[in-house]
């Protein structure tokens, strides 16, 4: 079993969550409510990470953040050493790649707040942001949650950005995703399926949680 | 003290219309659907900003289009009723109320307890809107609007969602909260029998324009304003008090033109109400009818005549302070010559004044 494995594949997918959830909630809210004629490309460039496969994002992530990109240039120039093939690379990566999953489900979550009850929030001298708080927030919780499980679990069990952001340094960038096929590969399948199965029982549990909180939050509105 | 509002407009709907309502007054804006009186309110409430719109209340200008000057919506102190209510679902009655408290209030709970009272919703506060009917989650609406401290009260068709039961209950309930209520309150209603029992004066509005304004005895009882609302089954409104609960089953009542004859209503001698005469079931005589089977017989004058495309005519009457209206014949107007300051007698069919038309007086 590989520890430092599981616990970089925690780290990541938790900050990854962190970074992600104020995006959700403010990006999610803004393409719920607002009309405008770029929406249906923001909307696709949103949902792109989910259909290309990861190869091609994790080619193009390498590009733009690669040594020779001036993302990849200022880095070195004021950390001293690359972006890519780091922990913090790899969670640039994971926090872009995650986009569709975090936005979309926060979206759809917002959207079923009724346009109605936000003006009545207005009506009751909510500003702006007390209404987000205090009643679109409440209402649109199981979909924002929904985006931050999803996003959570995706990150745990991605493989193939890793690979290509990230490389396998024990501690930085080797996941457990990876830790796994480098154990099929060295014929190691007990360890692989040691792995295998905790990495099930932990998606598993993520979700049913979730569910099971969700439900709450239902019975809570209802 | 008052709300004046002036709104122009060429899209989505045309607009043009201007009105004012005074403090404590319950102004309707009556109209069909898509007449335009719904973006009204909004734009009163900040909801909708009109190309040209002017909106003060109490000199306190909200919206100023010229000038540049348009208040958010929760800048304004506009307490709205929506028509699907638009409570928050995942709080309490309290909480609704609560919500659209200022936050500085002291006893915020004890204050929204009141409020709920207030509306006829004791004992309910910790129910979620879920778990209340449509009347009370309607309660609920008026105490949040009320929660504000508004200095408008915008009522937007805030009876529409109920059976008709529970909506005759609260009309009674809003005709009696307004003894608590300074501030202008705005009523948008397709229903013309709603706003005549409700409203002080009204603001007939068809496609954006203001095709009728005036005090509700007034505008109940134009011809044009009713011909816009295509309502024919009109009816005059009548303030009396009961006098006596004689005998035979029947009330006695007096009204400002004479007494008038109901079957009983259960409600103690001198109590106020307003009586429904549709003008139907008025006959008209130019000499005081004798050998009728008919009790209520009040002494008129023709106020004005309005005959129709068809055979019909439109007849309004003073009766000592009341306006009548009767709908007869244009064949028998001509006959009876028909004119205003004419003298005549509306004879009244008792079994026409529906009781469960009797409202409580305000």
């Amino acid at each position: 079993m590989d520890w430092t494995a599981l616990f970089l594949s925690l780290r990541l997918a938790g900050w990854t969550v962190v970074i992600l959830l104020p995006v959700s909630i403010l990006a999610g809210r803004f393409l719920a409510y607002r009309q405008f004629r770029a929406k249906g490309l923001v909307e696709a460039i949103v949902m792109l990470p989910l259909v290309l496969p990861p190869t091609v994002f994790g080619f193009y992530m390498l590009l733009a953040f690669g040594r020779n990109s001036p993302v990849g240039a200022f880095w070195q120039a004021t950390f001293g050493h690359q972006l890519v093939f780091t922990f913090e690379g790899l969670l640039l990566a994971s926090v872009i790649f995650n986009i569709s999953f975090a936005i979309q489900p926060a979206q759809r979550g917002f959207e079923a707040v009724p346009a109605e009850v936000r003006e009545a929030a207005a009506c009751c001298g909510m500003s702006p942001w007390r209404s987000l708080w205090n009643v679109e927030l409440p209402l649109a919780w199981p979909g924002v949650m929904t985006a931050m499980v999803l996003t959570f679990a995706h990150t745990l069990g991605e493989f193939g950005i890793i690979l290509m952001m990230g490389g396998s340094i024990p501690g930085e960038t080797k996941t457990i995703a990876i830790s796994i096929y480098d154990r099929v590969q060295g014929f190691d399948m007990a360890g692989a399926g040691i792995m295998s199965a905790t990495l099930v029982a932990i998606s598993l549990f993520t979700i049913a949680v979730t569910y099971m909180l969700s439900a709450r939050v239902g019975r809570r509105l209802s | 003290m008052a709300l004046e509002v002036v709104a122009r407009a060429d899209a989505p709907i045309p607009l043009h219309v201007s009105f004012r309502a005074e403090p404590g007054e319950l102004l309707a804006l009556v109209g069909h659907s898509g007449s335009g009186k719904t973006t009204l309110l909004r734009t009163i409430a900040g909801l909708w900003r009109p190309q040209s719109a002017r909106v003060s209340v109490d000199g306190e200008v909200w919206l100023d289009t010229a000038a540049g000057i348009n208040l958010a919506p929760h800048r304004r102190h506009a307490g709205l009723v929506f028509q699907n209510y638009a409570l928050f679902p995942h709080m309490t009655a309290a909480q609704n109320v609560m919500a659209a408290m200022d936050r500085r209030t002291p006893n915020l709970r004890d204050e929204a307890e009141r409020l709920l009272a207030l509306v006829n919703l004791p004992g309910l506060a910790d129910r979620k809107p879920g778990q209340l009917s449509g009347g009370q989650q309607q309660r609920v609406a008026v105490a949040r609007a009320l929660a504000r401290r508004p200095q408008v009260l915008l009522l937007d068709e805030p009876f529409s969602a109920v059976d008709r039961a529970t909506r005759e209950r609260l009309h009674d309930e809003i005709i009696a909260l307004r003894a608590h209520l300074k501030m202008p309150v705005v009523l948008v209603t397709h229903d013309m029998n709603e706003a005549q029992l409700l409203a002080d004066r009204m603001v007939v509005i068809e496609r954006g324009g203001v095709v009728r304004e005036g005090t509700t005895a007034e505008v109940m009882t134009d011809p044009v304003a009713l011909r816009t609302m295509g309502i024919r089954e009109v009816a005059a409104n009548l303030p009396a008090v009961i006098v006596e609960q004689e005998d035979d089953g029947l009330t006695r009542l007096q009204a400002s033109a004479g007494p008038l004859f109901l079957p009983r209503v259960e409600a103690p001698v001198g109590t106020r109400l307003t009586i429904r005469i549709p003008a139907q079931d008025v006959i008209l005589s130019r000499t005081r009818p004798e050998g009728l089977s008919a009790l209520n017989v009040l002494p008129a004058t023709v106020t004005a005549v309005r005959l129709g495309e068809g055979p019909g005519a439109i007849i309004q009457l003073r009766a000592g302070e009341d306006l009548l209206l009767a709908r007869i014949t244009r064949r028998s107007a001509l006959a009876l010559e028909l004119a205003p300051g004419v003298a005549c007698f509306a004879i009244l069919k008792t079994v026409a004044v529906a009781q469960t038309n009797v409202g409580v007086a305000r």
